[in-house]
C-alpha cells in the first residue's frame, strides 16, 4: 500500500435545481476512521460516491482534493452494505475479483494472508449463498483489503448484521485496515461512537463535528465514555427529527 | 414437473378421448380413438421414425443457430449504443410482422430441402433469445458496476467477468423458450413445401383422409418437442442455478 493520504471534500450538491446538502466541508485525516453520521436522505451516501466517483444523479459543485495532491477516486477501495458478491464464484473468486477485472494476476501471498486473516481459510470453494451474513461480509472486507488502496469507502458496510456480529466485524475490519483513511457512511450513533478517530453528524444544513472519547478505536461497547457518545449523537439526530 | 400426476392426467384424458369415440361412433377420418392412433403409429413406426429424424435435425440445427446468432446480437446491442439505436427499432418492428407469412419466400430462395425449414425455425426463435438475454444484460445490478468502476474494470472485462455470468439465467430463460418455438417453427416451413419431415408427413395424411396417421405424427411431434423442451431445461438449470 502506498502512503494513505488524508481528503478534503468542499462544496454542496442538488438533485434537478434542489439542494441536496448545503455547502459544506469535509476533512478525512491520513490514516484514521472518519465517521460521517446521518439519517436517510440527507446525502451521506452521496459524499461518499462522490469521493469513490461513482454515478449518484446530483449535481456537485465543489472540489475533491487529496493532501498528496494526487488523485481520489483511483485509490480508493469500496464496500457496501449489500457484501455485493458474485453468487456465480467462490470466495476465492470473489476476493481477487479486481485482479480480474484488471487483467492482472493475484498476489497469492497477499490472498494466503488475507484468507488467514479473515478466517475464510476452510471457505475458499464454496459459494456465496453457502455462506452466513456475517461470514460474506468477511468476504466482502477481504475483497475490499486484497485491492490494498490506501483510502477505503464503507457505505453502511455492517448494518444488515446482528448485533454481535457486527461488534465482531468492526474489530475486525479496525485491526485490518489499520493505517488506511477510512470513511464510514453510518446511520448508526453507536457505530459511530466505537469506530470513529473524527465524527461528523450530516444534516440538510451542513455538518456537526462531535468529539469522540478520547480512547484508542475500537471502543468497547460497554465502555462508559462510548455509550455517552452514542447517546449524545442520537439525541442530536433526534433533535434533527423533531 | 412431478411424474405420476402427469402420467395419471395424461391416462385420464386418453379414457375420455377413447370414451367419446366409442359412444358415439364418429367415423375414423373425422376423430380417431387413442386405441387407432397408437396402432397406426406402431405399423406406420419406419415411415414415422425417417420423418421423425429429418425433423429433428432441422429443430436442434435452427436451435442451436438461432440461439447463435441471438446471442451474439445480444452482445453487440448491449456494448453498443450505437447498435441499440439502430438496430432495436428494427428488430421490434420485424416482431410485428407475421413471419409465418415469410415460409413461401424462404422455401423459394432456399429450396425444398432442410435449409429453408431452418431457417424459419431461426427466425422464429432469435427474436426470444435475442430479448431475453439482452433484458439480462441491461439489468445488472448496479452495485456489482459501482464495485467494477472502484476496481477499474475496463468495459470488456465486466462484460466478460460480471454482466454475462450475471444475464445466463435470462438467456436459459429464452433458450428455453426457444425449444418450444423451434418445432412450430420447422413445422410450418414443412407445411409449405416439403418432401420430408413430420409436418410434411401430416399434411400427405390429412391430404388421404388417414386421420389417424395425422394423429399419430402430431403426437410425435408432442413427445419430441417435449422432450427438447426437457433436455433443454436441464441444460439451462445449471445456468439458472448460479443465480441463486
Amino acid at each position: 500500500m502506498t502512503h494513505a493520504p488524508g481528503i478534503t471534500l468542499k462544496g454542496a450538491a442538488s438533485i434537478e435545481g434542489r439542494q441536496l446538502f448545503a455547502p459544506l466541508s469535509l476533512t478525512l485525516d491520513a490514516g484514521r476512521w472518519t465517521c460521517l453520521l446521518g439519517g436517510s436522505g440527507v446525502g451521506k451516501t452521496t459524499v461518499l460516491r462522490l469521493l469513490a466517483d461513482l454515478p449518484t444523479g446530483a449535481a456537485f459543485d465543489g472540489t475533491i482534493m487529496a493532501t498528496d495532491g494526487a488523485g481520489v477516486a483511483d485509490r480508493i477501495a469500496y464496500m457496501a452494505q449489500d457484501d455485493l458478491l458474485l453468487p456465480w464464484a467462490t470466495v476465492e473468486k470473489n476476493i481477487t475479483l479486481g485482479t480480474r477485472l484488471r487483467g492482472q494476476k493475484a498476489d497469492d501471498a497477499r490472498l494466503s494472508r488475507l484468507l488467514d486473516r479473515c478466517g475464510l481459510r476452510d471457505h475458499l470453494g464454496k459459494r456465496p449463498s453457502e455462506l452466513s451474513g456475517g461470514q460474506r461480509q468477511r468476504v466482502a472486507l477481504a475483497r475490499t483489503l486484497m485491492e490494498d488502496k490506501p483510502i477505503i469507502l464503507l457505505d453502511e458496510p455492517f448494518s444488515a448484521l446482528d448485533a454481535q456480529t457486527r461488534a465482531a466485524m468492526q474489530d475486525l475490519a479496525v485491526e485490518l485496515l489499520a493505517g488506511r483513511t477510512v470513511l464510514v457512511v453510518t446511520h448508526d450513533p453507536g457505530e459511530a461512537a466505537r469506530l470513529g478517530h473524527a465524527i461528523h453528524v450530516m444534516t440538510p444544513a451542513g455538518l456537526t463535528s462531535v468529539a469522540p472519547p478520547a480512547t484508542a478505536v475500537p471502543r468497547a461497547v460497554e465502555a462508559m465514555e462510548t455509550l455517552t457518545c452514542q447517546s449524545d449523537l442520537l439525541r442530536l439526530l433526534m433533535g434533527q427529527a423533531a | 414437473m412431478k411424474i405420476l400426476p402427469a402420467v395419471a392426467a395424461t391416462l385420464f384424458a386418453l379414457a375420455v378421448w377413447q370414451t367419446i369415440v366409442s359412444l358415439t361412433e364418429l367415423p375414423r377420418f373425422i376423430l380417431p380413438g387413442p386405441m387407432l392412433v397408437a396402432e397406426t403409429w406402431w405399423t406406420n413406426r419406419a415411415v414415422i421414425a425417417e420423418h421423425t429424424l429429418v425433423t429433428a435435425q432441422e429443430v436442434l440445427l435452427g436451435l442451436a443457430i438461432g440461439t447463435a446468432l441471438g446471442i451474439f446480437t445480444a452482445l453487440q446491442l448491449a456494448t453498443s449504443k450505437t447498435a441499440r439505436l439502430l438496430v432495436q427499432p428494427i428488430l421490434v418492428f420485424t416482431q410485428a410482422l407475421p413471419v409465418f407469412a415469410l415460409a413461401p419466400i424462404l422455401t423459394l430462395w432456399l429450396g425444398y430441402g432442410l435449409w429453408s425449414k431452418i431457417a424459419m425455425a431461426v427466425l422464429i426463435i432469435y427474436f426470444p433469445v435475442t430479448s431475453a438475454f439482452f433484458d439480462g444484460l441491461m439489468r445488472t445490478p448496479p452495485g456489482y458496476l459501482d464495485l467494477a468502476k472502484t476496481m477499474q474494470a475496463s468495459p470488456s472485462r465486466v462484460l466478460w467477468h460480471i454482466r454475462v455470468p450475471a444475464a445466463l439465467p435470462s438467456l436459459g430463460a429464452g433458450v428455453r423458450l426457444a425449444a418450444v418455438y423451434a418445432p412450430i417453427g420447422a413445422v410450418i416451413g414443412e407445411w409449405v413445401g416439403a418432401s420430408k419431415g413430420l409436418g410434411y408427413l401430416m399434411l400427405l395424411a390429412n391430404g388421404r383422409a388417414k386421420t389417424d396417421l395425422m394423429f399419430a405424427a402430431m403426437l410425435t411431434l408432442g413427445v419430441l418437442s417435449v422432450l427438447l423442451y426437457v433436455v433443454i431445461s436441464k441444460l439451462t438449470k445449471s445456468l439458472g442455478d448460479r443465480e441463486t
